[in-house]
């Protein structure tokens, strides 16, 4: 420790004696550079290890043959494997797929989120209970929120299906039939994460200023009114972010897909994280599956990019 | 970036610590004025009844869940929704799941793994914010740069080159496996340095005259004074941690090294004949994080409002 502070002791008086003329403000105000490496240097340890240099494996990987079951086969064998994933059936459904799951989920997690904000905001007695009932299904560990929708939906005894009965309705092979298939998993997925952007909806509705609702009251705007006028547009940039935020997850969804279907039936859930995992640990072909891992990295850093692009125009 | 719901506790500003809606209705004099409230009893009505409706429907899945673990098997796996079970309700389920399994191994296991990676990954971004925030080292602004970008990087497409590094490193099947590459957030880097850059200097600067150095600085004026980033940053990690699921997913295969998530997905058979033993170590694997909600609800509230957007 005391290595750590002496220099910088130091300078930092050296400075005051060399009067504040000759150091600028910032110098003044930041401390020199040795102690910053030292703060920096775990941090940057850990990043380089296991974020630069995987990424960096990956990237090698991606272009041999290298596999989990034989040792030094890991043959250079140049774009083979990207040549393989662009023409790859696979490669192409399960990106599909978990386009199709966004599509399904993003604007749901969004929309209901914002719906439960807004009337919680409302300050009905009850807080702690609609927080709680809103929010706790974010904190279940996706193993239980396995077991408790194969209840709900098991085809012959789920209680889904006896609810649906009671009105008459034929009963729906929730998750082994196609059509319906990926319909469950984005219900399954709505039940299960939507809290996390109700909450983020409620700190937004919090923090708009008073003022604004006095002022809008003041010309006799009624609730409907503020609530379109006020409330909705202050929101705006949240629900920008939220969406991303969402769009981001839901194009990773790999849990409760590979749990609840293992991406069946027939491939139809299959998303192309599952693609990934089963091409690597299942199939053994460590290099094509860091090839498809670049190509989905690829599409999402295009779409990190559009969306830094889109914000940063909207700010101006 | 959005949402400011943590500012540094600056001395002689008070932060209150009372319920917006409570303030609110004092302000206005008593009234039920509400900003997207109408008057009149209607719209309270409409509104509770729409929030008691949603609260039922995210309420009956889990409430059904805890339902069948008092069930006898066969009633768990009998056909229907009754509620109440024909043979009455039973401990049956959790006396057996007690008795066998490893429950109470993979329970030890997630509090090591999230506290451990929790614990680290608070030290070491806290430092990083602070070198990127205060200090003048060479390739700052580079290594921020390059830090910020990093999370676009999604964790998952990394899973086939960690793996193979874990196994050149020897450490498949190690806690170290399963927690040195989770501890690894620039995003909360990012979050805590936006923080710090928030703390007037002024505080630095007369500890430095009092003759402290950077350390010191850090360790008692910067920290102290961060404890509500520290702690929104430290729950969102250990909640991400508790439920992460891929990787640990990928890194053990000994049943001993599991964590809650992955453990519980592996015993349970797609029969359904199991349903009351299954949902009984549902219900007891979700407890935990379950009673630290309910313990500490604001702080859990804010931690997620501060960091969730933030990685933006």
């Amino acid at each position: 420790m005391a290595s750590v502070s002496t220099p910088a002791r130091q300078a930092a008086t050296g400075s005051r004696r060399a009067g504040f003329r000759r150091a600028t403000a910032t110098d003044r105000r930041r401390s020199p550079g040795g102690a910053g490496w030292l703060f920096a240097t775990p941090f940057l340890v850990f990043f380089t290890l296991f974020l630069i240099v995987p990424i960096g494996i990956g990237l090698w990987m991606s272009f041999t043959d290298a596999s989990l079951t034989g040792h030094g086969d890991n043959a250079f064998v140049g774009l083979d494997n990207y040549t393989e994933a662009f023409g790859d059936s696979q490669v192409w459904q399960t990106l599909g797929n978990t386009v199709w799951f966004t599509v399904l989920t993003t604007v749901p997690l969004v929309v209901i989120a914002l719906v439960m904000a807004l009337l919680v905001y409302t300050g009905m007695p009850g807080q702690w209970l609609w927080r709680l009932a809103f929010f706790a299904s974010h904190l279940l560990p996706v193993a239980v929120v396995y077991q408790i929708w194969s209840m709900l939906f098991q085809p012959d005894r789920g209680m889904l299906n006896s609810l649906l009965g009671i009105f008459g309705i034929d009963g729906i092979a929730w998750l082994t039939d196609e059509k319906y298939a990926m319909w469950s998993i984005a219900l399954v997925t709505l039940w299960w994460t939507v809290g996390f952007n109700f909450l983020l909806y409620l700190a937004a509705l919090q923090a708009i200023p008073d003022h604004l609702y006095e002022a809008a009251a003041l010309d006799g705007a009624g609730a409907w009114r503020r609530l379109w006028s006020v409330t909705l547009p202050q929101l705006r940039r949240t629900t920008a972010l939220i969406a991303v935020l969402q769009l981001m997850a839901s194009l990773k969804v790999f849990d409760q897909i590979y749990l609840l279907t293992k991406g069946g039936p027939n491939g139809a859930t299959r998303p192309i994280l599952e693609y990934i995992y089963d091409t690597g640990f299942t199939n053994y072909r460590l290099g094509y599956a860091s090839a498809v891992s670049y190509v989905f990295f690829g599409l999402i850093i295009i779409l990190s990019i559009a969306q830094l692009k889109i914000f940063s125009r909207r700010e101006d | 970036m959005t949402t400011e719901t943590l500012s540094p506790r600056t001395p002689g500003k008070h932060r209150s610590t009372m319920p917006r809606e409570v303030v609110r209705r004092r302000r206005y004099g008593g009234h039920a004025w509400h900003p997207t409230l109408g008057t009149g009893p209607l719209p309270r009505v409409l509104t509770l009844l729409a929030l008691a409706l949603m609260t039922v429907v995210w309420l009956v899945p889990f409430g059904w869940g805890v339902d069948t673990s008092f069930k006898t098997e066969v009633d768990a796996s009998a056909s229907g929704a009754d509620w109440i079970p024909k043979a009455g309700f039973t401990l049956e389920a959790y006396r057996t799941i007690f008795g066998q399994g490893n429950l109470p191994v993979w329970a030890v296991n997630s509090v090591v793994i999230a506290v451990c990676v929790t614990a680290i990954t608070v030290a070491v971004s806290a430092m990083a914010a602070y070198a990127f925030s205060r200090t003048l080292f060479r390739g700052r602004r580079v290594l921020f740069a390059v830090t910020v970008a990093s999370i676009m990087v999604p964790p998952q497409i990394l899973i086939v080159p960690l793996f193979r590094q874990m196994l050149a490193m020897n450490l498949v099947d190690t806690y170290a496996a399963v927690i040195l590459p989770q501890v690894v957030a620039p995003a909360m880097v990012f979050i805590l340095k936006k923080f710090f850059d928030g703390i007037p200097r002024e505080l630095e600067e007369a500890a430095r005259i009092d003759g402290a150095g950077s350390f010191r600085v850090f360790w008692s004026v910067v920290l102290p004074l961060s404890r509500p980033i520290l702690a929104a940053v430290a729950i969102f990690v250990f909640i991400n941690t508790w439920n992460n699921f891929l990787w640990p997913f990928i890194s053990t295969s000994d049943p001993q090294l599991m964590t809650l998530p992955v453990g519980l997905s592996t015993v349970k058979d797609s029969t359904g004949l199991r349903n009351a033993q299954e949902s009984a170590a549902s219900i007891l694997g979700s407890i935990p994080l379950l009673i630290v909600f309910m313990l500490f609800q604001r702080q859990i509230v804010r931690s997620v409002a501060t960091t969730g957007l933030g990685g933006q």
